[in-house]
């Protein structure tokens, strides 16, 4: 994917969120990769060690030994180690040798999209959207039937080792409604994770984005409004990041698409297959005669 | 830290880490700011996004480096080269701050005529004592002084108490304003540095002249009287057998420059964990009084109160007020039984005869010259220097006692440790009786932290400890009332030590100390009434105050009003943001911050000047400085104290007031910097051949503490031990906790990708690092990060090894200390845990696995 042709998307930049949804904002290049807001989360949450999801040792994946979001790992910090000419330095003395690498961090979370795949998935109504348009799982409702789970494209629901019930981030819902931000925000030393209205954040990082252009990280770009993330009927997420490399790097999906808009096209086609093989099997049988 | 204390006359952080977001130009080197210092480093990224220029110089490529614009990789335990190469290119392409240096350091000092200089003794000063591995520093001293230096003669007293003593003159010393003498510090300095240039920087740290001249660029673009660089080192500069000395030389580089005592400059020592400046300001350290006092020795010249107070107190320079801060603290310790008639119990102060530091007291105790141990928030176990032979010594004591949070390696050595694992030790030979005693945890107890730049914080209790946990003032308050009742009836000198203690402090329903008690002895009070002094310039040393902490009175001016819980901050300065020693100062030495007649360098750099209407000093800090000595002061032959300093002489502390770029006494090793190799070294000394290790390195050798000699072919790479973000120090805090422990589940070792192929091993291979001192097994973790070095025409293999890891609690891994060695920088007597050699090979400890064995030599 190249990101310039992005950039020129009468996209960039807008996004459906609901007036006065919060949000937040996850920006890479101030990420120290210190796990402090997957520990304070963990901690918030009363979530348990991942141990039993059967990572219990050594991963040999850089720093990162709790390697996705999952039942049990709301935010998590994704380690990716580059060569450092794919990345962009503000070193200013030109032709300096670079840096041998570059390590790139960036603390990854539930999207809360605009319109949401696990929501819209969910057949008992256990996910719902809050009062600041994020989307909570209520586990006393849910029967873990698991449907939310394929129906996220960035796979963050995950269902409970122990409980089979579906668990992801809730955006603190229960530090918002007594006027706290989040934990991970709270936690974060850099300002790397910012909670906030959507409607602050976003023009936040497309100034950001900007700043970082200027200063010669030609890679910078936002994820998460319509253009880039937000796409395939999502209409934007509430978790906005600044990238400083293209989104697959860090394991997010460029284009993501909801599922449920496959349900129509594989309906219709299948319905062709159907026709076409009983139209293909009739003349093949006619044809023995 | 003895080497910003020689040279700029405090053992502290010179500036606030908030003050980092005013520089324009960060360089952080032998320390990993945003791995170990993650809230700290926030001030980093503020300068950089203000523009700063971020340079990381570090053997690894680390969290740091990521966040930095520039990241200079270089061999562990060559950082003196490169800081001498930068003090060169400074001198020799005249980048210095011209005025800052002519007045506010000793550069125009003329040295006296018996000094010699390693470049005329093959890497040596004068007054060497190759037998006893020593100097005598009389030949350092500057031309005319007349009486000697006053470097303790005792070996093992703390070099950084003498600094004090720093250029003590009975007259004037001879200067020579114009730099030109050559006998005078600035070109002393110029002659010594001469050799390290551009070309060593790349022979012997492996770093390529192009890179090594961008960092020089910029430092020097970023500092004057409009720009300042500001430099943050941790303990990869304090863990070598020249780490006092690598922080010496990166403070002469800051006054060449013209950065301390400034805005957005500065040394911003970054402590090893948290309140580790809190426990040498008052100490736990053996050879210093609260407050860097000197503590007493047995030598004569600290036999009576007289002489002890004749030694520390300096006729010029604040130190001259120094038997008031002693006397104080006397009669905070023994109270009525301190009188003048029997000299304030100053017999009763215990006098040290011998190093009694951490690494000696192992030795002593695996000897059983020492048999009863405290162990308080420590885990030799795991994080002593040769671990085994800690756990050897922990092994050989009659009793134990670790106070922690969770049973620590150091209390289930006896049952679980590698060596019992493999049957060479049986837990049934160990007669250690070990009591395990559960402490509380941070916000179960009330208390201060004093951070890494000298900035007291205090905490609240918010829950109460669970079960029999208690705070340690519980433990130590109540551990002291039973020794007291214990010994009431002997006449010993133990007993009458502890009949005279004054320990009053009262204690509430469970026993816990009422803090405030505490913090007003620290603070200090008058002793007739009990009123609180309003800071360190109303104690007296007559015994009519008492003291338990000098640098830190002012502290609670009142009864109840304790300045370490404010917590207004601001842009600024922060003052109402807890309370920094010495009273409340932010950025130390901030006289240097406005020019010779009390106007600022610049408005962008204004901090602290000289309002000549009020005729006071004022700004937005508090002024570092007799507030009313006017900048043209010029003092009268044979003042003492404050008086003889003249109104341009900022190093308060110092005998003259000036930074010493030359420091005739303070340092054990030399007065200047000089490069020596590692103790353990595969590279050869190419500055100094005939001298390629310290001369003063202090020596723990013995048959279970051996070393490698240089370029010993059977360890060929170079070993560096660090933390990790996701764990701290020896682990009890965090191995032992589901949430970090799962974020670095297991010991590891990071290799480079050559080596790796070589050893064909990838990550999560098993592999088996060696040294004399032991062997462990770990996992490789292959990274780029790290790269083979260029070094003296040759590729040089770095080892990363974490140190956190045990065998006790959830993450467990390795020891890395097992492979470690004992032996001590001269000043510090801190371990080369940053640098030493080592082997490597693929497989397991026990030889499974496919062991590919490296070929000796082979590159």
């Amino acid at each position: 994917m190249t990101l310039s042709t992005s950039d020129r998307s009468p996209l960039t930049g807008t996004t459906g969120a609901r007036a006065g949804a919060l949000g937040f904002l996850t920006d890479v290049s101030l990420c120290i990769g210190c796990k402090a807001c997957e520990v304070a989360c963990k901690q918030w949450n009363q979530l348990p060690a991942d141990s039993g999801t059967g990572i219990t040792g050594l991963t040999g994946f850089s720093y990162d030994n709790t390697v996705d979001l999952g039942a049990t790992t709301w935010r998590h910090v994704a380690f990716v180690e580059q060569a450092a000419t794919t990345v962009d330095r503000t070193w200013e003395a030109p032709g300096a040798p670079g840096s041998p690498t570059a390590w790139l961090m960036l603390s990854d979370v539930c999207k809360h999209c605009v319109h949401a795949g696990c929501l819209e998935a969910c057949p008992t109504g256990a996910i719902v959207r809050t009062e600041f348009d994020t989307v909570v799982i209520q586990q006393d409702v849910c029967n873990g039937c698991g449907y939310c789970v394929p129906a996220c494209p960035f796979g963050v629901p995950q269902l409970g080792d122990t409980d089979r019930k579906a668990h992801k981030c809730t955006l603190c819902y229960d530090r918002l409604v007594d006027g706290l931000e989040p934990a991970c925000a709270k936690a974060c030393p850099t300002e790397s994770i910012r909670f906030g209205p959507i409607a602050e954040l976003l023009p936040r990082a497309l100034d950001r984005v900007e700043q970082l252009q200027e200063r010669g990280v030609a890679g910078a770009h936002l994820y998460g409004d319509r253009a880039i993330g937000g796409t395939g009927g999502m209409e934007g997420l509430n978790a906005l990041f600044v990238l400083t490399a293209p989104p697959e790097v860090f394991n997010l999906p460029a284009a993501p698409e909801l599922p449920q808009r496959k349900v129509l096209p594989a309906l219709v086609s299948t319905a062709i297959a159907a026709v076409a093989f009983i139209l293909g099997s009739g003349a093949a049988l006619r044809g023995r005669r | 830290m003895p080497g910003l204390g020689a040279r700029l006359g405090r053992g502290g952080a010179t500036t606030p880490l908030q003050d980092l977001a005013n520089s324009d130009c960060v360089v952080i080197m032998g320390a990993n700011m945003a791995e170990n210092h993650p809230v700290g480093f926030r001030f980093v990224v503020q300068a950089r996004e203000r523009g700063a220029t971020v340079i990381h110089v570090d053997p690894r490529f680390t969290r740091t480096s990521a966040l930095s614009d520039v990241h200079v990789p270089l061999r562990a335990g060559s950082d003196m080269v490169f800081l001498g190469a930068l003090i060169n290119y400074v001198l020799q392409n005249r980048l210095y701050f011209e005025e800052y240096v002519k007045r506010y350091t000793n550069a125009p000092v003329i040295v006296g005529g018996e000094f010699r200089d390693t470049e005329d003794l093959a890497g040596l000063f004068s007054g060497y004592n190759p037998d006893e591995r020593r100097y005598d520093p009389h030949s350092w001293r500057f031309a005319g002084q007349e009486s000697s230096p006053a470097l303790s003669d005792d070996p093992n007293q703390d070099a950084q108490a003498y600094n004090q003593r720093v250029g003590r003159t009975d007259h004037p010393l001879r200067t020579d304003p114009s730099l030109e003498d050559p006998r005078c510090v600035f070109q002393v300095v110029k002659r010594h540095f001469a050799r390290y240039t551009p070309e060593m920087v790349e022979r012997l740290c492996g770093v390529p002249t192009a890179l090594f001249l961008s960092v020089a660029e910029a430092i020097t673009k970023n500092s004057g009287a409009d720009r300042t660089t500001s430099f943050a080192y941790a303990v990869a500069w304090t863990q070598h057998t020249t780490g006092t000395q690598m922080i010496s030389c990166c403070a002469i580089l800051q006054l060449l420059l013209g950065n301390i005592g400034r805005p957005g400059g500065g040394i911003m020592a970054l402590r090893g964990h948290a309140t580790i400046q809190g426990s040498t300001d008052i100490p736990t350290l053996y050879n210093l009084l609260p407050g860097y006092l000197p503590m007493p020795s047995t030598a004569e010249r600290h036999a009576t109160l007289a002489s002890y107070l004749d030694a520390v107190r300096a006729p010029t320079g604040w130190w001259h007020n120094a038997p008031k801060y002693a006397v104080s603290l006397l009669k905070a310790y023994y109270g009525e039984s301190a009188q003048e008639a029997n000299d304030f119990a100053y017999d009763l102060l215990p006098k040290i005869g011998g190093d009694y530091s951490f690494q000696p007291m192992l030795l002593m105790m695996k000897d059983r010259a020492l048999t009863g141990l405290f162990c308080m928030g420590q885990n030799p176990a795991v994080g002593g220097q040769n671990a085994r032979l800690a756990r050897e010594a922990l092994a050989k004591l009659d009793w134990l006692v670790v106070r922690d949070i969770v049973e620590t390696e150091s209390a289930t050595f006896w049952r679980d440790s590698p060596e019992v694992r493999d049957g060479s030790v049986r837990p049934e030979e160990i007669g250690t009786e070990i009591f395990v005693l559960p402490a509380a945890l941070t916000p179960e107890k009330d208390g201060s932290y004093t951070n890494t730049q000298r900035l007291v914080q205090w905490h609240d209790k918010a829950v109460e400890p669970p079960g029999d946990a208690r705070s340690e003032a519980w433990f130590v308050v109540d551990l002291a009332r039973r020794l007291k009742d214990l010994y009431g009836e002997e006449t010993t000198p133990a007993a009458r030590q502890l009949a005279a203690l004054s320990w009053y402090y009262p204690t509430d329903a469970r026993g816990e100390p009422d803090l405030d008690a505490v913090v007003a002895e620290i603070n200090g009070y008058a002793v007739a009434d009990g009123t609180l002094v309003p800071g360190y310039d109303a104690l007296r040393a007559d015994g009519s105050t008492a003291c338990g902490c000098w640098i830190y009175s002012g502290i609670m001016p009142e009864p109840g009003r304790n300045l370490a819980r404010q917590r207004a901050g601001d842009a600024r300065a922060a003052l109402d943001w807890g309370f920094a020693w010495p009273a409340n100062r932010r950025v130390l030495y901030n006289r240097a911050s406005a020019r010779p007649d009390g106007t600022p360098w610049s408005e962008r750099k204004r901090w602290v000047w000289w309002d000549a209407g009020e005729g006071r000093w004022t700004g937005h800090d508090v002024p570092d400085f007799p507030v009313t000595k006017p900048p043209d002061y010029r003092p009268r032959d044979g003042a003492e104290g404050m008086d003889a300093h003249s109104g341009d002489a900022p190093f308060v502390m110092l005998a003259d007031g000036k930074g010493q770029l030359y420091a005739a006494v303070g340092l054990r090793d030399g007065p200047l910097p000089t490069h020596y190799e590692p103790w353990e070294t595969p590279v050869a000394n190419r500055l100094y051949p005939d001298q390629e290790r310290s001369p003063t390195a202090k020596l723990l050798e013995r048959p279970d503490n051996p070393y490698h000699r240089p370029r010993d072919p059977r360890f060929p790479h170079v070993l560096t031990t660090y933390r990790l973000t996701e764990h701290h120090t020896a682990g009890a805090m965090s191995r032992f906790v589901p949430w970090l422990a799962e974020l670095q589940p297991e010991g590891f070792a990071e290799i480079d990708p050559v080596l790796a192929a070589r050893l064909q091993v990838s990550s999560r291979d098993p592999i088996v690092i060696s040294t004399l001192r032991g062997e462990i097994e770990t996992n490789a973790l292959v990274t780029s990060r790290l790269q083979p070095l260029q070094v003296d025409g040759r590729p040089l293999h770095q080892v990363g090894l974490p140190w956190h890891y045990g065998f006790g609690g959830i993450a467990t891994g390795a020891i890395a200390n097992d492979l470690a060695a004992l032996i001590e920088d001269p000043n510090s007597f801190i371990h080369e845990g940053k640098s030493f050699t080592c082997a490597v090979r693929a497989g397991r400890l026990d030889g499974r696995g496919d062991a590919t064995q490296e070929g000796e030599g082979s590159p």
